[in-house]
């Protein structure tokens, strides 16, 4: 952020700049081979810093669902919340402690 | 330049006029009420080209007010004691904002108990607001000092909003004869007004004062900080500016009988001409004293105020307010300017004219009295001028 005089930001979208990934104290972890690929938690993520990928190049539960997209957590933005965690219908998400 | 019979409302009102405000959002309240009465006879009459917003608070009043501003156009409002406590927060959001806008205050006491006389306890509880505090001895002073107020705030290494203090009643309904300079001298001296912060136009959209992270708050505290210490320079220059075009003199803090006295007074506002009365007074008698007023309390002039005071034995602040469990607030700072200075007066504060209590010339010989014992021996930091303490001891008990 710039600082200006009276906090005037002439850009739009700048909110886009604050990388909320820092506030994070767990970090959601989706562990694919695990992943039935619901997008449960790409619905619930509030933030939203759940993106869709193609699928072809993560590791598959079933080879039935490589042409699905996958879920892939964007740590710039994600806040740590496990909410997707908690959702998870196969619980493949783990929740580890930041390490910094 | 023609002399005319003014109250101190009416003296900021013709301020008003003559720097050209456009828009004056107010809401009326005693002792201030004076000043919206007077700008919108003028509009009424054709007299003033502004736009009058009668809003329905004081919290309103200002947030009108930073509404204007930054559409770039010059701002002013009025308010008193209530309404300056109504306008707490906006008043942060004015200063955070870095909007020039200048506002009159009819220094009053707060409730409770409801007293609507001369205090200054209602500016001082917003002594850390961001504001510029300007305070007026006279409705010239009072005048001119609204006027040198919109110099200081606009100036592009400043954009703070600036307070003009004027004690209730004992300036702003007495009338006194005010010079009121042409208005062709006031435009040469303020200027057109610049557009020198970005402004509300739709054809550059904007966020103004936006939402801000932990990682930047304090870079922007910090920024308001150096702009109000860049006021100190702005203001001297500013009272130099003023005194070239209309021979009138100002300064942060002027001395009056300092050079060899052993005991000095600090005033601040209308008390200060009691004051200067007792020196004059106790001067004929011989006896060493002086006085300081303040006319700029934030900035706080403290280097000002350590040169103009190092030779005394005694610093006798006298506050029209007070920091119950603590002290006055100018003994505050003038207490801390000194914090670091090896050999220092003894600094003493007198509460004194709480809630319009006449302050008087018996009063300032007390406090000299009291004072010059302090010199040896026992003494108390922080003494109660003209106050009852018989009664008040039955009801509360003795320290």
């Amino acid at each position: 952020m710039k600082i200006t005089k009276g906090v005037v930001i002439s850009e739009p979208g700048s909110t886009a700049l604050e990388e909320t990934g820092s506030w994070r104290t767990f970090r959601p972890e989706i562990r694919y081979e695990k992943c039935i690929r619901c997008m449960i938690c790409w619905n619930f993520c509030p933030e939203p810093a759940i993106e869709k990928k193609p699928g072809e190049e993560y590791p598959v539960a079933n080879q039935k669902l490589i042409k699905m997209p996958v879920p892939v957590i964007n740590y710039q933005y994600c806040k740590g919340c496990g909410i997707c965690v908690n959702e998870c219908p196969t619980k493949a998400i783990d929740f580890v402690r930041e390490e910094k | 330049m023609p002399m005319m019979m003014l109250k101190g409302n009416e003296s900021t009102a013709y301020a008003a006029k003559l720097a050209r405000v456009k828009v004056v959002p107010a809401y009326p309240i005693t002792p201030s009420t004076v000043f919206p009465e007077k700008v919108s006879e003028l509009i009424a009459n054709g007299e003033m080209d502004a736009e009058f917003l009668p809003v329905e608070s004081e919290h309103s009043a200002l947030s009108a007010a930073i509404g204007a501003a930054a559409t770039g156009v010059r701002t002013m409002t009025a308010t008193a004691s209530q309404g300056l406590a109504f306008m707490h927060e906006v008043l942060y959001i004015a200063s955070g904002m870095r909007l020039p806008i200048v506002m009159a205050i009819g220094n009053r006491a707060l409730a409770a108990p409801v007293n609507i006389w001369a205090d200054q306890q209602d500016t001082m509880a917003e002594r850390d607001s961001g504001w510029i505090h300007f305070y007026a001895e006279t409705n010239q002073e009072a005048l001119d000092l609204t006027i040198i107020a919109f110099k200081v705030a606009e100036n592009e290494n400043v954009l703070l909003p600036a307070l003009m203090g004027m004690d209730a009643f004992v300036l702003t309904h007495t009338m006194e004869p005010v010079n009121v300079p042409e208005q062709k001298d006031v435009d040469a001296f303020l200027g057109e007004k610049k557009i020198n912060y970005p402004v509300l136009d739709p054809q550059k959209p904007a966020t103004f004062g936006a939402f801000v992270f932990p990682e930047h708050y304090m870079e922007f505290k910090y920024s308001q900080h150096i702009a109000m210490e860049h006021a100190k320079k702005v203001i001297d220059e500013s009272f130099d500016q003023f005194y070239m075009k209309f021979k009138r003199k100002y300064s942060k803090v002027s001395g009056f009988m300092v050079e060899d006295a052993d005991v000095i007074l600090v005033t601040m506002g209308s008390m200060t001409g009691t004051a200067r009365e007792t020196v004059r007074k106790l001067r004929e008698k011989g006896e060493k004293v002086g006085l300081v007023k303040i006319t700029v309390f934030r900035p706080f002039p403290r280097e000002e105020i350590l040169e103009i005071t190092k030779n005394a034995d005694i610093i006798a602040v006298v506050d029209r307010n007070i920091s119950p469990g603590f002290a006055g607030a100018i003994f505050t700072e003038i207490a801390a300017s000194y914090s670091n200075v090896k050999d220092k007066p003894r600094i003493l504060d007198f509460i004194l004219g709480l809630g319009g209590r006449d302050v008087k010339i018996e009063n300032y010989e007390e406090i000299y009295e009291r004072a010059k014992k302090a010199k040896s021996g026992k003494f108390e930091e922080v003494q109660w001028i003209d106050v009852d303490e018989k009664s008040v001891k039955e009801v509360e008990g003795s320290l």
